[in-house]
């Protein structure tokens, strides 16, 4: 925690409990998220770090039974609280899945879709806004000249920076992505990788991932998680070669999980 | 700019708020002529509901009576109809299931049958009427029987196959590495696994049938008297209900209404018990 | 049980239809089980052969049913299709004392009371749909569910004696005369009210109709948005959208292949139902503009007169509109199932 401090803090996570049901899954977490990094959660599975993601947008809340108790501070007020509204919350904490998930409509529409729920906005100024997000993206040059075709035309890797790029269209300020490449081959991946290079620039990105490796080339800081708890928090670099916890340095190095 | 986003956003949260509660409105319109055709049924049909409705015929127009004859015939016919229609209906779907996995006469069939099983009744009548009343040239219990047969049959079908196919292949295959012949494996293994799904089939068949007029009109016609004779015209109830529900004449049309209760609660409780047999047993 | 080989004086038997797919291909020949009996085995092998081709020849059987009907509908309708020819699709004649018999009106009766029904009972249909699976609490959703597929379940006759007797007086004494004052006196469509409030007619049966149809739209609405994997609607409610919002710009679009099937099988069942309408339609055959007015359906038609119809042309006529009939409901559940085999396989492809 040496490099953050309390201002320049942009998720503040203070003893968050999380239950599916009657199953205590996270266990009083607390971490610091930095503005303009990217923040890798990782740990075996069944650890905790996508439900942790998913409270940060409260995506948890579409299912009754699961149920979060603490604070999550973005920018300083408490999202978990009631009177906070949830789809405003969204606009500004984005998702992106581990299936690439295309709306039955064509690109075009795809990146329009967030942003018609919000703003009036008319021909040109939409055109503008879809070529920034792709290109953004990172996809502007493979698919200005089809538009129109169907998302579902679009290769894996091509879908997922479409999903991308549809998620900034709406400038959120933050954007987690839940094991953005798990369904993606080699080649995709490490578009995406040097994608999240470029975003971090302008958002904050907060990635799981079951691959270490990847958490070691993309995050600037990383998180270790077990059993619902989180083990470490610490600058990538240093929690890869000095890990201060024995759990962490036993994850590492790969004598389980 | 500011103030358009918020206009936009309260008419997004009223739009999905008036839609959720038309939404709950149409439940509540599904359920509300759902209770009053069932409370109608208990109304009017309640004080037809005596003992003479099971121990005495259907009487001429203006006098009291029963529908023991009607229901003997219904029941005679339903009968005959399962008999004859089941065996076809789960042979027929074994072949889809079990044997039609290449080739084009199973996914023709299923697309075939699934039609058959939505198709009007009426003109199911229509057909056993030009192919067998028409030729022996009087109407008949058989005839009602094959006309209800018919529509035992794509139920039965769609149920079998769909059961079948639910039987994993690790089964199969497990009892032909014992060195099972093909039929024994079908009927010896497939079939039991799949048991209460096609009994549940053959119930809501059943259902089904117990519930049909149109298929009777032309076919089974019907009988003023006692007859338990399946190659004469036959009374049943739909039939009876029709002509006497149509009448001017009170006592018939108490009559219709008891005999629409029977149906009801008899079609409505065959399908309950259907779906406790099949939670019970999966 | 000393061993033999018996690889060597019996063959391996054909393996049945089933197992030559590509995913399964059994090596288990029955001779294992009878090692020291051919004769056995050769049984075995004749009553495989046996039962594959019995089930094969019921499966044929039900395949040729719908030819079956077709040919005999054609065969019994030959008379008047031969009297009439394509003009009996367009004569609102219907006279049994001179012979002449036309089509329009019973076809009419069957297209305006299936579109009544069509149009009252698919927003009916979506709503329910939509509450069964985005709003209802879990505890509710099998109640709720089992509940509407009783409405499928009440036999038709009986919703023709409701309809006849407790729904059209309602219906007459309360309802027909407010429209007359308010719908009745708009230009256009106030056509499509005028007339005394009988209670029963077109409209009454369309009612009653969409009732009855609203059960089987619902039931393949729901099995279709259910199919909607999660994770795209949490992408979509990622986004910021609202419940109704995610249901109407992605779940529908995903699913209306599905949906547009389960309209055309509701509508198949609209087009053949026949003791519901003959109850409450009015058995007119005449034409009239007026929904309000009474009016006849090919299958109320065919109730009412069939047993009355004497000599050679009278039931002819009939049997023919009963081809008409067979027609339009087989073309149309023909194109509800293949688009609902459409939706199936985009699934499969997901």
């Amino acid at each position: 925690m040496d490099q953050t401090n309390a201002i320049n803090t942009k998720i503040k996570v203070n003893n968050l409990n999380f239950y599916y049901g009657g199953f205590h899954a996270l266990r009083n977490v607390s971490m610091d998220i930095p503005p303009n990094k990217v923040t890798a959660f990782i740990g075996p599975s069944g650890c905790g770090k996508s439900t942790l993601l998913r409270t940060f947008n409260r995506l948890y809340e579409l299912y009754p039974g699961q149920r979060a108790e603490g604070e999550i501070r973005l920018d300083g007020e408490n999202i978990l609280d009631k009177k906070q509204d949830v789809t405003m919350l969204r606009t500004k904490v984005g998702m992106v899945f581990q299936k690439p998930t295309p709306f039955p409509m064509s690109i075009y529409d795809n990146i329009a879709f967030g942003v018609r729920l919000y703003e009036d906005l008319n021909r040109n100024e939409m055109d503008d806004r879809i070529e920034w997000a792709l290109s953004k993206a990172a996809l502007w040059k493979e698919v200005k000249d089809k538009l129109n075709q169907s998302g579902n035309s679009l290769s894996g890797g091509q879908q997922q920076r479409l999903c991308i790029a549809r998620g900034i269209a709406i400038k959120p300020e933050v954007l987690l992505l839940d094991e953005p490449c798990s369904a993606l081959d080699p080649i995709s991946t490490a578009h995406i990788e040097e994608l999240i290079h470029e975003l971090k620039v302008d958002y904050t990105v907060v990635i799981v991932t079951h691959n270490m490796q990847q958490a070691a080339r993309v995050s600037d800081f990383t998180a270790y998680m077990y059993l619902g708890e989180m083990i470490e928090f610490d600058a990538t670099d240093k929690l890869f070669t000095t890990p201060k916890q024995k759990a962490t340095e036993d994850y590492i190095t790969g004598k389980f999980g | 700019m500011a103030r358009s986003r918020a206009a936009i956003y309260q008419h997004r949260r009223f739009t999905n708020v008036l839609m959720l509660v038309i939404s709950g409105l149409t439940i509540v319109f599904g359920l509300f002529w759902l209770g009053w055709i069932l409370f109608t049924l208990l109304d009017e049909g309640f004080n037809a509901l005596r003992p003479s409705l099971f121990t005495q015929m259907t009487p001429p127009p203006g006098s009291d009576g029963g529908l023991w004859n009607a229901i003997a015939g219904s029941l005679m016919m339903a009968v005959a109809g399962t008999v004859i229609g089941t065996p076809i209906g789960i042979l027929a779907g074994t072949y889809l299931a079990e044997f039609g996995r290449r080739g084009w006469l199973a996914p023709a069939t299923r697309f075939i049958n699934d039609i058959l099983l939505s198709a009007p009744s009426i003109v199911i009548g229509l057909f056993i009427y030009s192919v067998y009343v028409a030729q022996v040239r009087h109407f008949s219990g058989w005839a009602g029987a094959f006309a209800l047969s018919l529509i035992v049959i794509p139920v039965v079908v769609r149920t079998t196959d769909d059961m079948l196919k639910l039987v994993p292949d690790s089964l199969r295959e497990a009892a032909v590495a014992l060195g099972t012949p093909t039929w024994k494996m079908v009927t010896l293994v497939c079939y039991r696994a799949a048991r209460a799904g096609i009994i549940t089939g053959v119930l809501l068949a059943i259902a089904r049938i117990s519930g049909e007029t149109a298929p009777l009109l032309f076919t089974a016609l019907n009988n003023q008297f006692w007859s338990t004779n399946m190659n004469a015209p036959m009374a049943n109830l739909p039939v009876v209900i029709f002509q006497f529900a149509m009448s001017p004449y009170e006592d018939w049309q108490r009559l219709a209404w008891g005999g629409a209760i029977l149906i009801t609660f008899g079609v409505l409780g065959l399908n309950i018990l259907a779906r406790i047999l099949f939670r019970k047993k999966t | 049980m000393t061993p033999q080989d018996s690889a060597s004086t019996v063959s391996i038997p054909e393996t049945s239809g089933a197992y030559n797919s590509d995913t399964f291909t059994p090596h288990a020949p029955i001779v294992a089980i009878f090692p020291h009996k051919p004769q056995e085995h050769r049984r075995q092998q004749l009553l495989d052969l046996l039962f594959k081709n019995t089930t094969r020849f019921f499966a044929f059987l039900v395949f040729s049913i719908l030819a079956a009907i077709l040919i005999s509908l054609v065969y019994g309708s030959s008379l008047s299709l031969q009297k009439f020819g394509l003009g009996f699709l367009f004569s609102d004649k219907w006279d049994p004392v001179t012979g002449e018999f036309g089509a329009l009106v019973p076809v009419y009766g069957t297209l305006v009371t299936a579109a009544i029904a069509m149009l009252i009972g698919i927003p009916v249909s979506f709503g329910i749909a939509l509450f069964l699976t985005e709003l209802a609490p879990n505890w509710l959703r099998r109640p709720l569910g089992i509940a509407i597929e009783m409405l499928a379940a009440i036999p038709s006759i009986i919703y023709g004696m409701w309809g006849l007797f407790i729904f059209s007086p309602l219906f007459a004494d309360h309802v027909q005369p407010w429209i007359i004052k308010t719908l009745g006196k708009w230009p256009l469509i106030g056509m499509l009210f005028k007339g005394p409030p009988m209670g029963i007619g077109m409209l009454t049966a369309g009612i009653i109709l969409a009732i009855m149809v609203i059960p089987f739209i619902t039931a393949v609405m729901r099995d279709v948005f259910e199919l909607v994997p999660d994770i795209l609607k949490e992408s979509v409610y990622g986004l910021g959208a609202t419940t109704w919002e995610v249901v109407w710009k992605v779940v529908l679009p995903y699913t209306k292949i599905g949906v547009v099937g389960g309209i055309m099988l509701g509508l198949g069942r609209a087009l053949g139902e026949t003791m519901a309408v003959t109850f409450v339609i009015g058995n007119a055959h005449q034409l009239n503009a007026s929904l309000f007015a009474p009016g006849n359906s090919i299958a109320s038609s065919l109730a009412n007169e069939f047993t009355e119809a004497v000599g050679d042309l009278y039931p002819s006529a009939l049997i023919e509109l009963g081809l008409i009939l067979f027609l339009i409901t087989t073309i149309v559940l023909a194109l509800s199932k293949l688009l609902l085999q459409r939706l199936a396989r985009q699934e499969g492809q997901q």
